[in-house]
């Protein structure tokens, strides 16, 4: 519909408004982010007067100082990222193993395996059943109550399965008849040609990974096991007041409001850093993934 | 030289292609010797299957079974199926549990003030950045509406109560305007509001993506024939572009109808506190704390088998409805 009608006077104030509309979006988007980086770098007392809003007030490092220090802060970190790691392994091993497996068109009792997935979408187990699994199993407290309960999303799976049925069929045939065994062609066939969606895979689960909080929340009974997330949960909760090391009391209350602009600006710098190079990788998974599988 | 095999096989070598196209036939005369076969041939490719079905099992189809704590007395530290039967006696606890209700109210309000709201805003923002003419403002619009559907919800909440704290933004602005402040987190009136308000700027960009593939795919012929009809701009709207999108839209409300019922479980679980109860636990959170936190496995199980079943019911029940209305379904 570009450039194809007569621009009348109706068109062109709607087009006007329509401009207004969406930069209000862009403003309304963008402000909070904004708005919290300026309070992370500013004074609590300016935070306090409400006089910080685009850029930051009464200019220090003070708060960034105290949560960089924070040895359990790095921890936590730490442990973010040692989470990401190896649940995104664990969930990208399955997931391609399965995804070619469901890939193959001629195999019998396919039916089967992609209902044994998909149904999973629409029925769950629910909350405390999981959750007395995976306490019997013993796996809280380690880095497992987070990767193997999650290792399947099949949004994802749906999302490779599709990309691996649109491969040429007639690679995978010659190697087979060159002798190459199943495992043979998966590895050094289709794996070789499928790194766009691979990697596009590792992206949606370590994004997904870092940005959880819940399963931790739930298996992780110590402070010292948790994510950067829960910390910032407790931090906002309430439930502590982060930054325990060397920081004096008073540079401690000083500091009380700005503290969570700080974690909330660290904990998502990650993401916010990588998002402009990978951002069209989502959206062209997600359109991937709205085919019917 | 591969081509050349694969275009002509020599006679006697393994021959996939004719394997692959004949067996629907075969299968229904002699199911054994064809899963043999297929075993035979395929099991490479089977045994790939066998983690993944593993994880299904244990950890999806496990808690599905497990449900049946909801009728079972289970003991912490126990049989993950309980010690022994109780019939309905859970189920009696929370049908007669005026918390119970409360919470199951406050599921349906959140619930469909956030069908209401978040279900249409995507669309018409689609439409609205599908109007815009210059490509590289679209994309800036696009990338700008989508980040915040990339962050931690735990941000996002952090986010929302900095905004609305009582020396946030929001009360800077209420302060300009000669209002007091108000403390937004702890006004039980307020929470709606609040989570359907961030819950929009969460995911009302994201939500544009299918809508605006769907767009695209909208024959310009349809557009050139309805304009020869004498359509302006609402009327080619309101009868190409809409009917276009339809599809995606009825796609999208049914699986929105389907999670109605376990609205913003982790979201609300930031967002709230005891003094906004009243309007903010629902169904899920309340489940969460009676299970994990009071330790009422079995109460609770009792009402997430019942928050699942009514789920399960209004997805298939959308399904079957917009099936026969408009022709469209998930299956």
């Amino acid at each position: 519909m570009v450039s194809v009608d007569r621009p009348t006077r109706g068109y062109r104030v709607f087009q006007g408004v329509n401009g207004v509309i969406l930069t209000l979006v862009v403003v309304v988007t963008l402000y909070p982010f904004v708005n919290i980086i300026a309070r992370s770098f500013s004074s609590e007392r300016q935070i306090r007067a409400g006089e910080v809003t685009l850029w930051p007030k009464g200019f220090n490092l003070t708060t960034y100082k105290i949560v960089l220090q924070d040895s359990m802060f790095w921890r936590n970190y730490g442990n973010t990222v040692l989470y990401t790691v190896v649940a995104t392994a664990v969930a990208m091993v399955l997931t391609t193993c399965y995804a070619y497996v469901l890939s193959k068109k001629q195999l019998k009792g396919r039916g089967v395996l992609v209902g044994v997935a998909v149904f999973t979408m629409f029925f769950t187990g629910g909350l405390i059943p999981n959750y007395v699994l995976v306490t019997s199993l013993g796996l809280k407290n380690s880095v497992w109550a987070i990767a193997l309960p999650n290792a399947i999303s099949v949004f994802n799976l749906l999302v490779m399965k599709a990309f691996f049925e649109s491969l040429p069929t007639d690679l995978e045939e010659a190697a087979q008849i060159d002798g190459l065994s199943t495992y043979g062609i998966l590895l050094r066939i289709v794996l070789p040609l499928s790194k766009a969606v691979v990697a596009t895979m590792v992206l949606f689960y370590s994004v997904s990974f870092w940005n959880s909080w819940f399963s931790a929340f739930l298996y992780m009974d110590k402070t010292e096991l948790m994510p950067a997330t829960v910390y910032l949960r407790n931090l906002i909760s309430g439930a502590t007041t982060g930054g325990n090391a060397g920081a004096a009391t008073e540079q401690l209350s000083q500091v009380g409001a700005n503290i969570q602009s700080v974690t909330i600006v660290l904990t998502a710098l990650p993401i916010l850093c990588v998002y402009p190079f990978v951002q069209r990788y989502f959206v062209s998974g997600v359109m991937l993934g709205a085919v019917k599988g | 030289m591969s081509t050349s095999t694969t275009s002509a096989p020599p006679p006697g070598t393994q021959d996939p292609p004719p394997a692959r196209a004949a067996p629907r036939r075969r299968t229904r005369k002699t199911a054994r010797t064809g899963w043999r076969r297929a075993l035979r041939r395929d099991w490479q490719l089977y045994s790939l299957a066998i983690l993944p079905l593993l994880f299904f099992l244990v950890f999806r189809y496990l808690p599905m079974i497990g449900n049946v704590i909801a009728f079972r007395r289970f003991e912490p530290g126990g049989s993950i199926f309980g010690e022994q039967w109780v019939g309905l006696r859970y189920v009696r606890m929370f049908l007669t549990d005026p918390t119970f209700w409360q919470v199951f109210r406050n599921t349906l309000w959140l619930g469909g003030l956030t069908l209401v709201f978040c279900f249409p805003i995507p669309i018409v923002l689609a439409l609205l950045l599908n109007e815009v003419r210059r490509r590289s403002l679209k994309r800036f619009v696009q990338s700008v509406s989508y980040l915040p559907h990339f962050l931690s919800i735990v941000i996002v909440a952090g986010i929302t109560m900095q905004m609305l704290a009582t020396d946030g933004p929001v009360n800077h602005v209420l302060g300009w305007l000669g209002h007091e402040p108000i403390r937004f987190i702890q006004e039980p009136e307020w929470f709606r509001t609040i989570y359907v308000g961030s819950e929009i700027w969460q995911t009302a960009g994201w939500g544009t993506i299918l809508y605006l593939a769907a767009l695209t795919t909208i024959d310009e012929d349809l557009y050139e024939a309805a304009r020869i009809d004498g359509a302006n701009r609402w009327q080619q709207i309101w009868h190409v572009t809409l009917p276009g999108i339809r599809p995606t839209m009825i796609t999208l409300l049914i699986l929105n109808i389907g999670t109605f019922l376990a609205v913003g479980f982790e979201k609300v679980l930031l967002l709230y506190n005891p003094l906004t109860y009243p309007t903010a636990d629902v169904v899920s959170t309340y489940l969460y704390r009676a299970g994990v936190e009071s330790n009422s496995f079995s109460y609770a199980a009792a009402i997430g088998l019942f928050e699942a079943i009514i789920g399960l019911v209004l997805i298939v029940s959308a399904n079957q409805l917009s099936r026969r209305t408009v022709g469209t379904s998930l299956w």
